[in-house]
């Protein structure tokens, strides 16, 4: 079953983060990420701009109105996300727990719909 | 692989029977399997253009053979160039092979399904590599039937060849021992398969290649090499009867319909006649074991003419029968549906409530489900609502999820005595033993 591993972020605290540590946690994710592509596990995953340049899109009665910024105002963002295709959620969870991002922030473990189902 | 259906048809058949030749002559599983699947290739766009050769399997193992000596050959060059080592080539002929006679092939593809479904591997690695291996199908068609990237696909093959070689398995037939625990894996493999497909036709992929027409086509293969054995002759029929059920469980929207309120005059009624007959056959004939039972159970289903002409009493007698040979919470959720049926809904949820205490069932929406049935049955409109929201919260299926949701609006909407609907087994066909 397929999980979306959002990556929580505090944007500021990031910035002024030692290039040192910075590299620990990059270095760090990276071989997490190496590991599930070689296990299979890997669907996918990307890291996103700074929640700054997010634009929030809604439409009431035919009118749209574009903000510029995160929906929701909160000291952490999500930063970043993967997909993981794996046996159970207790799999995924353990994934995010090895996460860098998990010590210091958080991570949001959400199972993905299937399209597919059985009638009962 | 676009090709004409005929020799697609012809390559399928043929794929393991190669790859068993080639790994049976050669080793190598990994690099063999690759070297096939090139031969495959060459083969579907050569064919249809210049006719199918006098010997298809003696072109197929040939052309196999020679791609994987010459991959051999380059490794092996690789490695001493890397070495740098000087040292000759040895040089000589790539071996043309000869045909070897139709029922050597037919053992190779039950001796290559044991060594895809080796118990080494994870179910998705064994159903992984059966499809590639023993099915022909390829890494794109296999990541698209599984809604993953076919880099992930390609990973998860290639890691399941590599447990396979570490675990210094060979190819041969498992040894007299352990032969039944093996076939039993490879029938599990060719079920997970079956029910993957038959989850995947009420989504809306549409490019998706059909697993279950795969599973019965491979479990029919393995029908005819093993005819006297009950359980897979059980296993085929489940498949038959359940895939009969196909062209009636969604709503050209692509809602699902439960199983009582199917218009049963769209069922295939082919599939269900051979799978009445399998099961008959094998009930008569064979050790009794749990995909006997199933099948038996679908056929009960596939008999009644409409869902209130449902032998129910058999139907719980067959669930008490599965529950005993191999006990484990689903059976126990499915036989709840039938104690409902047949004692009433307070027997039903008594039964229910011994399964919230179970770790495995606990918080599974298809618990919820079962109970909001029984609300549903006894007329509680409200705690039936209640709970297929609550089972809408957990279902991880969208067109379950939608089910789930409708039905709780229904009863929401309506204002008369729940009606007595859903009479059908909520746990879907195919109770997992």
């Amino acid at each position: 079953m397929k999980y979306l591993l959002m990556i929580y972020q505090n944007p500021a605290t990031w910035q002024a983060m030692p290039e040192s540590e910075k590299n620990a946690f990059m270095s760090q994710a990276g071989a997490i990420v190496d590991e599930l592509i070689a296990s299979g596990e890997w669907v996918g995953g990307e890291g996103l701009a700074d929640p700054s340049t997010a634009a929030s899109v809604r439409v009431r009665d035919g009118v749209p109105a574009v903000t510029d910024g995160p929906f929701a105002e909160a000291k952490e963002q999500v930063v970043g996300y993967c997909i993981v295709d794996c046996e159970s959620r207790d799999r995924a969870i353990e994934i995010a727990i090895r996460w860098p991002d998990a010590r210091r922030w958080g991570m949001e473990v959400r199972p993905i719909l299937s399209p597919d189902g059985v009638e009962m | 692989m676009r090709t004409d259906a005929g020799t697609e048809r012809l390559l399928r058949d043929l794929a393991p029977q190669v790859l068993g030749a080639v790994v049976r002559r050669y080793g190598h599983f990994d690099a063999a399997e690759d070297a096939v699947q090139e031969a495959l290739l060459a083969a579907a766009t050569q064919w249809p253009a210049q006719g199918v050769p006098d010997r298809p399997r003696g072109w197929l193992i040939t052309v196999a053979s020679r791609r994987l000596t010459d991959q051999l050959r380059s490794d092996e060059a690789r490695r001493r160039r890397e070495a740098a080592a000087v040292m000759a080539e040895p040089a000589g002929p790539t071996t043309v092979m000869p045909d070897d006679e139709r029922a050597s092939g037919q053992d190779d593809t039950l001796t290559l399904l044991f060594l895809c479904c080796h118990p080494e591997l994870t179910p998705a690695s064994q159903l992984a590599l059966t499809l590639r291996a023993v099915g022909g199908l390829t890494t794109g068609e296999i990541a698209r039937a599984f809604l993953v990237p076919e880099s992930t696909m390609a990973q998860r093959i290639s890691r399941a060849k590599q447990r396979i070689a570490a675990a210094g398995a060979r190819f041969t037939a498992p040894p007299a021992g352990e032969w039944a625990g093996r076939l039993r894996v490879v029938l599990h493999v060719l079920y997970l398969m079956f029910n993957e497909g038959y989850a995947a036709t009420s989504g809306g992929e549409t490019s998706r290649p059909e697993l279950t027409a795969e599973a019965i086509r491979l479990t029919r293969a393995v029908h005819r090499l093993l005819p006297d054995d009950g359980e897979v002759a059980g296993l085929l029929a489940l498949m038959l009867l359940t895939e009969a059920r196909r062209p009636a469980r969604c709503e050209p929207g692509g809602a699902l319909v439960p199983l009582a309120e199917q218009d049963r005059a769209r069922w295939d009624r082919k599939q269900i006649d051979e799978g009445l007959a399998l099961v008959t056959g094998a009930l008569t004939t064979a050790p009794l074991g749990p995909y006997q039972v199933q099948g038996a159970i679908a056929a009960v289903h596939a008999e009644a003419a409409t869902a209130a002409e449902t032998d129910w009493p058999q139907i719980l007698a067959l669930y008490n029968l599965l529950e005993r040979i191999t006990p484990s919470p689903v059976v126990t959720l499915n036989r709840a549906v039938a104690v409902a049926m047949v004692h009433g809904p307070g027997a039903a949820l008594d039964l229910l409530a011994a399964l919230e205490a179970d770790d495995r069932m606990a918080g599974h929406h298809r618990l919820a489900a079962v109970r909001a049935h029984c609300h549903e049955l006894g007329g509680d409109r409200d705690a039936a609502a209640a709970e297929y929201r609550a089972a809408a919260r957990t279902a991880t299926s969208l067109p379950e999820r939608r089910y789930l949701e409708a039905r709780a609006g229904r009863l929401a909407r309506t204002g008369g005595p729940a009606r007595a609907a859903g009479t059908a087994g909520i746990t879907g066909t195919t109770g997992s033993p």
